[in-house]
């Protein structure tokens, strides 16, 4: 449980930042009061493009629309000729580029979850668009559709939730964050680098502690799970401990013995989740690889062993303590 | 206590403690054992056989009175120290035969072994008994698949596996026919005979005990012969 959302948080955060590269832009621009994060609303003039388009070193600028449209999903409306140019163009895994008004480019993640193909037509936004091609994902959005359509649907005529600058030379950046910044106080100006180290698990609001809650939880559950099997165990073997202790063993020996078989419960408990973090992320991906992203944490491996070790070492404390403390003639005449 | 005596027992008295009442389950018993003596303990159930058995054998303290076994006294052992006893002093065989069902039968002796802090190898002299025991060919098997006579063998290998001076053996016929009862009693005899092994057997089947040397009857915690 612990691997899995751990990987998932990291997969979501690798997946957004994968996609924000994929922009092309050397430079983003959010209006002021925005969070760095929160990629919907249009509360930002699509004049300020003209501005950022007769500063030295622009070689491209342009921006974007993004609305919600249910749950965690959002449409994105780009200039796509501008767009085009800034990130190298879409590679077309089916269909083409829109053509007109009502079509939409879907990427081939989304495609697959929702079953659909160029040609088909999805209900989004009270109308039925014609996704004109499915792209490989990477390119920004999963779901694109012309800027000035989006606009006009979400009442945001002129308006746009981001910019993207691309440059001559990505060796200006700095100089150019620098110029922007001095003129549009406050705006909040990021390079590429700069912007994707914001999708992390310490910039977004909650993820930290609710990390923490499922590490919590997981500790709980191990703990519990081991207590009660341990608890068990001794029980059911009340009869085996008398006869260790008939044939001399020790409050250490048993107690050794109890541990042994915790740590390697708890170990062969770290592989088998191990394993299982596999097999969710083949389930996320095979059934809903636009909605979640899951990655494989290596790293985190070690971590969760020494945890399950230790919630599996504390709930063996007490079933230890009471085999140790048995009755050898109780224990002997146990049925 | 005389040195020829490996058990010396002087005014035993056990009392257990029920809810809120003294039950005495031995009053005041005196025996004395020398090695290589084979003692049968008879006596009706109830009789303090049982509990005389588990003084003996460190499983639990004397109220009052002596239990010396090689000269040291049990009443004054600590817990650890009568622990420390019965790995390589008593070995214990029991009615119910108390083998530990996931091992098989060689990794029921070994364990003995390892608690007892020894090599796991099974010596020569050891080979020979398990041959005695004729058990030998059953060693890898588990005690599910085995007899009741034949898991009373491996029990009795178990128990002596360490060479303890005392064998202590609580109606170790109690669950079987009369043909395995007969053949554990003789290999008993055997140990006995061949090896000088004390032991002292406790069982309330009157023509089980006749095959030791002697005969010690229990009745209400006391000895009456």
């Amino acid at each position: 449980m612990m691997l899995t959302v751990v990987g998932l948080s990291r997969g979501m955060l690798a997946d957004s930042q994968r996609r924000a590269r994929g922009a092309g832009a050397e430079i983003w621009v959010r209006p002021p009061g925005s969070a760095a994060i929160g990629l919907s609303g249009a509360p930002m003039s699509e004049k300020i493009l003209e501005f950022f388009r007769k500063q030295e070193h622009v070689k491209i600028a342009t921006g974007s629309v993004t609305h919600p449209i249910g749950g965690l999903g959002s449409v994105t409306g780009l200039d796509l000729d501008r767009f085009t140019r800034m990130s190298g163009g879409f590679k077309y895994l089916e269909g083409g580029p829109i053509t007109g008004h009502d079509q939409i480019l879907i990427d081939e993640r989304y495609a697959r979850q929702n079953k659909l193909h160029a040609g088909d037509t999805i209900e989004m936004l009270n109308r039925e668009w014609t996704v004109a091609g499915v792209v490989e994902p990477g390119k920004l959005a999963r779901l694109i559709v012309p800027l000035d359509q989006l606009q006009k649907l979400a009442s945001a005529t002129g308006k746009l939730t981001q910019a993207f600058i691309k440059l001559d030379d990505p060796a200006n950046t700095e100089k150019v964050i620098a110029s922007l910044k001095t003129q549009l106080k406050d705006y909040q100006v990021y390079s590429i680098e700069e912007f994707t180290s914001l999708f992390s698990i310490h910039n977004i609001p909650g993820l930290e502690a609710f990390i923490g809650v499922i590490i919590g939880l997981s500790v709980v559950v191990g703990f519990l799970v081991v207590f009660l099997s341990l608890y068990t165990a001794v029980l059911e073997r009340t009869r085996e401990i008398g006869i260790l202790k008939s044939l001399g063993a020790s409050r250490v020996y048993i107690l050794q013995m109890l541990l042994r078989e915790t740590a390697l419960l708890a170990v062969i408990g770290s592989i088998v989740g191990i394993v299982m973090t596999y097999g969710a992320r083949a389930l996320i991906m095979g059934m809903v690889p636009a909605s979640l992203t899951q990655m494989i944490v290596p790293d985190w491996w070690p971590i969760a062993g020494a945890i399950s070790l230790a919630g599996a070492l504390m709930g063996a404390a007490y079933p230890g303590w009471r085999a140790v403390n048995q009755d050898a003639i109780e224990a002997l005449a146990y049925e | 206590m005389n040195n020829q005596h490996i058990i010396s027992i002087r005014g035993l008295h056990k009392v257990y403690r029920m809810g809120e009442v003294d039950v005495p389950a031995l009053r005041g018993v005196d025996l004395e054992i020398t090695p290589g003596e084979f003692v049968a303990v008879t006596g009706p159930s109830g009789s303090g056989k049982s509990t005389m058995f588990h003084v003996l054998g460190g499983l639990t303290p004397a109220t009052s009175g002596t239990v010396l076994v090689h000269g040291k006294n049990l009443a004054e052992m600590s817990e650890t120290e009568r622990t420390n006893m019965r790995k390589t002093e008593i070995g214990f065989v029991f009615q119910k035969y108390n083998l530990l069902p996931t091992l098989t039968a060689r990794e029921n002796i070994a364990i003995a072994q390892d608690i007892a802090g020894k090599p796991l190898e099974m010596d020569e002299g050891f080979q020979k008994v398990l041959e005695l025991l004729a058990i030998a060919h059953r060693l890898d098997h588990k005690p599910r698949a085995m007899s009741g006579g034949e898991q009373q063998r491996i029990a009795i290998a178990r128990a002596i596996v360490n060479h303890p001076s005392i064998l202590l053996a609580d109606e170790p016929t109690g669950n079987l026919d009369t043909k395995s009862s007969d053949n554990v009693l003789e290999i008993m005899r055997n140990l006995n005979k061949r090896m000088g092994q004390t032991i002292v057997m406790i069982t309330h089947n009157p023509e089980a005990a006749t095959i030791a040397d002697r005969i010690v009857k229990m009745r209400d915690g006391q000895i009456v012969n």
